[in-house]
């Protein structure tokens, strides 16, 4: 890769030309077939907001059903357990999964290493319709008769269900795996092979890293799950009998192996959310981020880390005092690099020149909403609180305030953040803020309830309750209802912004990383020829140009682009 | 990833074409084997080879669930392991391993073979390491079909008295059979241990009962049960040595001995199933092969999936021990 010398442009082309992506070429199938990373990308995209739709419902039937004890909208705690069941497999594997890595993760990934594409784009292709077979596996099953085992499918219970919908959506979720697997693998082989030239491994933006890292759980962790499910789908078929107990088998064993793939899994989800707030917090406050090193080691080593704790799902399943309180010591120390990167974040916002955009908004919430999620967390790690809260709402709110406060709330703020790049239109910023207030409002009165609900001893999966809990429950409830809302405001306010926002600049934001450097939206192959690049952090050489409403990297002020630069005093 | 040793030829051919300038990617349009978003050959393949044994590490996890799952019940039931293992037969799999081991070298031959540009040798050792796949899977179907015959299987199969084609039929049907519905059991056998049973309770209780009636002779009393069935009448002598005593006869068969079946057709079946689809990939391989798509410059195909053999391959090389080998 030594083809390229130093770009001799001052600015690379940010011309927004009627030739882009979106526009290369026409009709269903040119979408269909397409090997464009950005329109795959896009396709997850719609597929990942089309199921957080469906999860949604599903999620505000529930709360809805929980708002008196006993039956409200439905006589069948049947009904409910299949609810509960589809919220949380929709919103597990088919959203939060793929939201960050495979539709924000595709489209940003090749553009930010200036390359023209991923690695293996028809990999990526085919991990896109693998995930659309899992999809309508899921789907399938609810005509065979539905499941109502919980996301988790423990055994004996899923093997003996009469519901005929297991073993469809296992077979959906098995799919699903490989489409993670696949996209994974895609992402760490173009990280390694396909960066630009002056971009080692300490220069890439961190979204990068955490993407990295979480495609390192992808693959290592998933084949796990696979081989679980697929053990369940023989055990419930054929009953080869490895996780029967009235054969000899091991119902336990398949904890282990479900949490060996799932609790890393729970790191694919929050992993690239840190990545996103990395750059949200840079970008937004226009300050060299703060301990950029130790933000990239840290995402490293949580990824490590999620592989050795999974045994705190199991801590009243019978494991022995010693397997539980090293699972538990090695929990707490999750908190160390999680605690790494809040620091880190405070720090680059302290005495930056913070812009309240709507992408901040995000950050900001992230950050409230992740501390609060990480430091219940270890409440559950500590082994005798933990047998008093495990399967009570205290565990819903916490995993609540992290996959969904935290990796979802990251992935909408990422949204927000690319969004003038993805669609070339500027969203109405109040209406964007004001939005991301009302979810926050409206989620912490959800979620935190549910702290007090589940510390008074309220067990999840419940259909009814004592009288007792039900003003926890109702005003929870309202809380979904007025995040929900705060979410309908967010979808027409970018929805509203194809037609009628403004045209987006090439670098909106004032970001210094590639993706703000080729125009919004981007061309067919990104950028002509792979450009060289700087310190992706350094701001020094971004400056607002009124003409176009927007910023622009002059990269003749970077004295690594351009020998000639003046020096500057304080330049990282 | 240090793998890149053999083939400094083509690689010394990719970096100078790279280094004279044909950076842009409008010049690749001429060369159908780049693809447009890498910048040279040497990337290109660079990338594939990182992409398969990412693919490899996959697939080692994939097999590592059902090697755990082996450690776990071999350690709770290492009675059953050393008993049941006699009942494979070690010479069929001796053959098999040596089978798969000749393949493998025939694949690694392939790939050199390609990377010198030697286009009929390359194909005479796809064609045998195909040859070694279809062998392979051949001396596998009639272990297993020995094996099933004789009950030789997972669950409550295993427990089903041997009685030539039609009792294989009927177990079937007793493995399939436990699926209640609520308007109640059907009852496959009538004369399945324990099936009345379960078709006289309530339907309401049906799911509840559906690990007890797949279990209905796995205890430890196994061979008196069957015993009592009247299955020494079934007995066929004309058994191979290893099953010359009925397993149901022998007053050592330890309970849960089903496991350890369970366990060997998960493992050689999932690996079998790789078996197949390297198969199909060899086949692959041979037709773009006679079609002249690989030559020194061009041979990345090859050689991603030769590594992907070698893993079947030394999966294998595992199972065989594991399974045949030790007691």
């Amino acid at each position: 890769m030594t083809t390229i010398n130093a770009n001799p442009d001052a600015v690379l082309d940010t011309h927004a030309s009627s030739d882009n992506y979106l526009t290369h070429s026409r009709g269903f199938l040119s979408w269909a077939l397409t090997l464009d990373h950005k329109r795959i990308g896009v396709m997850y995209l719609v597929g990942v907001l089309t199921s957080f739709l469906v999860g949604g419902i599903f999620a505000l039937l529930l709360r809805t059903e929980l708002l008196t004890p006993g039956a409200t909208i439905t006589a069948d705690a049947n009904t409910y357990n299949q609810w509960f069941t589809l919220h949380g497999a929709i919103m597990v594997f088919l959203v939060i999964i793929p939201s960050i890595p495979a539709a924000m993760g595709n489209f940003v990934l090749p553009i930010m290493l200036g390359a023209k594409d991923v690695a293996f784009p028809r990999l990526n292709l085919f991990s896109f319709w693998l995930w659309v077979g899992g999809a309508l596996f899921a789907v399938f099953s609810l005509w065979r008769g539905a499941f109502d085992t919980g996301w988790t499918f423990y055994v004996p219970y899923s093997t003996t269900t009469e519901m005929g919908g297991v073993v469809p959506v296992v077979v959906g979720v098995f799919i699903l795996g490989f489409s993670s697997i696949f996209t994974g693998m895609n992402f760490v082989v173009t990280i390694h092979k396909l960066r630009p030239p002056g971009m080692t491994w300490f220069r890439m933006p961190l979204f990068l890293w955490a993407i990295y890292s979480t495609a390192l759980i992808q693959v290592l962790a998933t084949p796990v799950l696979a081989i679980t499910l697929l053990l369940l789908i023989v055990e419930r078929t054929i009953g080869i009998g490895i996780f029967t107990p009235s054969l000899g088998g091991d119902p336990v064993l398949f904890q282990h192996f479900f949490w060996f793939y799932s609790h890393p899994a729970v790191y694919i989800m929050i992993l690239p959310g840190m990545g996103i707030i990395s750059e949200l917090f840079a970008v937004h406050s226009h300050r060299h981020i703060f301990g950029y090193r130790f933000i990239a080691y840290s995402s490293v080593a949580i990824a490590i880390f999620s592989f050795l704790v999974w045994g705190h799902h199991m801590f009243v399943s019978g494991q022995s005092v010693l397997i539980n309180t090293i699972f538990s010591a090695i929990s707490f120390s999750v908190a160390i690099p999680s605690a790494v990167k809040v620091f880190n974040w405070t720090a680059t916002l302290y005495k930056g020149n913070i812009s309240l955009t709507t992408p901040m908004f995000y950050a900001l919430s992230f950050l409230v909403l992740f501390t609060i999620g990480g430091l219940t967390g270890i409440h559950l790690a500590t082994l005798n609180t933990d047998v008093h809260l495990h399967d009570t709402y205290f565990v819903v709110a916490h995993f609540h305030y992290v996959m969904m406060g935290s990796a979802l709330i990251a992935m909408i703020g990422g949204l927000h953040h690319w969004w003038p790049k993805m669609t070339g239109r500027m969203y109405n910023e109040t209406l964007g803020s004001l939005a991301c207030i009302i979810i926050f409002v409206g989620f912490n009165i959800t979620f935190f309830t549910q702290f007090m609900l589940g510390s008074h001893g309220m067990p999840r999966r419940y259909y009814d309750y004592k009288p007792e809990y039900q003003s926890y429950h109702v005003i929870s409830t309202i809380g979904s209802y007025v995040m929900a809302s705060g979410f309908l405001l967010t979808a027409w306010c970018l929805l509203s912004s194809i037609w009628l926002g403004r045209r987006a600049p090439a670098n909106p934001w004032g970001g210094r990383s590639l993706e703000w450097q080729c125009p919004s939206p981007p061309p067919h192959d990104n950028f002509p020829v792979q450009p060289r690049v700087g310190d992706c952090y350094d701001f020094s050489c971004v400056v607002w140009k009124e003409e176009e409403q927007g910023y622009i990297v002059d990269r003749s002020l970077d004295p690594e682009l351009n020998p000639n630069a003046p020096k500057r005093a304080g330049a990282h | 990833m240090s793998s890149i040793t053999a083939e400094p030829a083509s690689h010394g051919h990719a970096g100078a074409h790279d280094a004279h300038g044909h950076g842009a990617h409008g010049e690749h349009a001429h060369d159908p084997t780049l693809a447009h978003h890498f910048e040279s050959h040497a990337q290109q393949f660079d990338s594939a080879k990182l992409g398969m044994w990412l693919f490899l590490a996959t697939e080692v996890l994939f097999f590592g669930g059902l090697f755990v799952a082996y450690a776990v019940l071999r350690n709770r039931f290492p009675e059953v392991f050393s008993y049941a293992s006699h009942y494979l037969d070690t010479t069929m799999g001796g053959v098999n391993t040596a089978v798969l081991i000749v393949s493998s070298l025939t694949m690694a031959l392939a790939v050199r073979f390609a990377q010198v540009g030697k286009k009929g040798a390359m194909l005479l050792c796809l064609w045998l390491t195909l040859a070694g796949a279809a062998g392979f899977m051949v001396i596998k179907y009639f272990e297993y079909e020995h094996k099933i015959h004789a009950h030789l299987v997972w669950g409550t199969t295993f427990y089903v008295p041997p009685e030539g084609h039609t009792g294989a039929e009927e177990s079937k049907a007793l493995a399939a059979a436990p699926e209640p519905s609520a308007a109640g059991v059907t009852v496959a056998d009538p004369t399945a241990p324990a099936l009345p049973v379960l078709a006289a309770l309530p339907a309401v209780d049906a799911p509840a009962i559906k690990p007890a009636a797949r279990a209905p002779a796995g205890l430890a009393t196994t061979h008196e049960m069957a015993r009592a069935e009247g299955i020494k009448e079934h007995v066929s002598r004309e058994q191979t040595e290893h099953q010359e005593k009925l397993h149901l006869e022998d007053r050592k068969l330890p309970p849960n001995t089903h496991l350890f079946f369970a366990v060997y057709y998960a493992m050689t079946g999932l690996h079998g199933v790789h078996v197949v689809v390297g198969g199909f990939m060899l086949a692959w391989l041979i037709w773009r092969g006679m079609r002249g798509d690989f030559g020194p410059k061009y041979y990345t195909p090859v050689d991603v999936g030769g590594l992907y053999w070698h893993i079947v391959d030394l999966v294998w090389i595992f199972l065989f021990p594991l399974f045949y080998l030790i007691h």
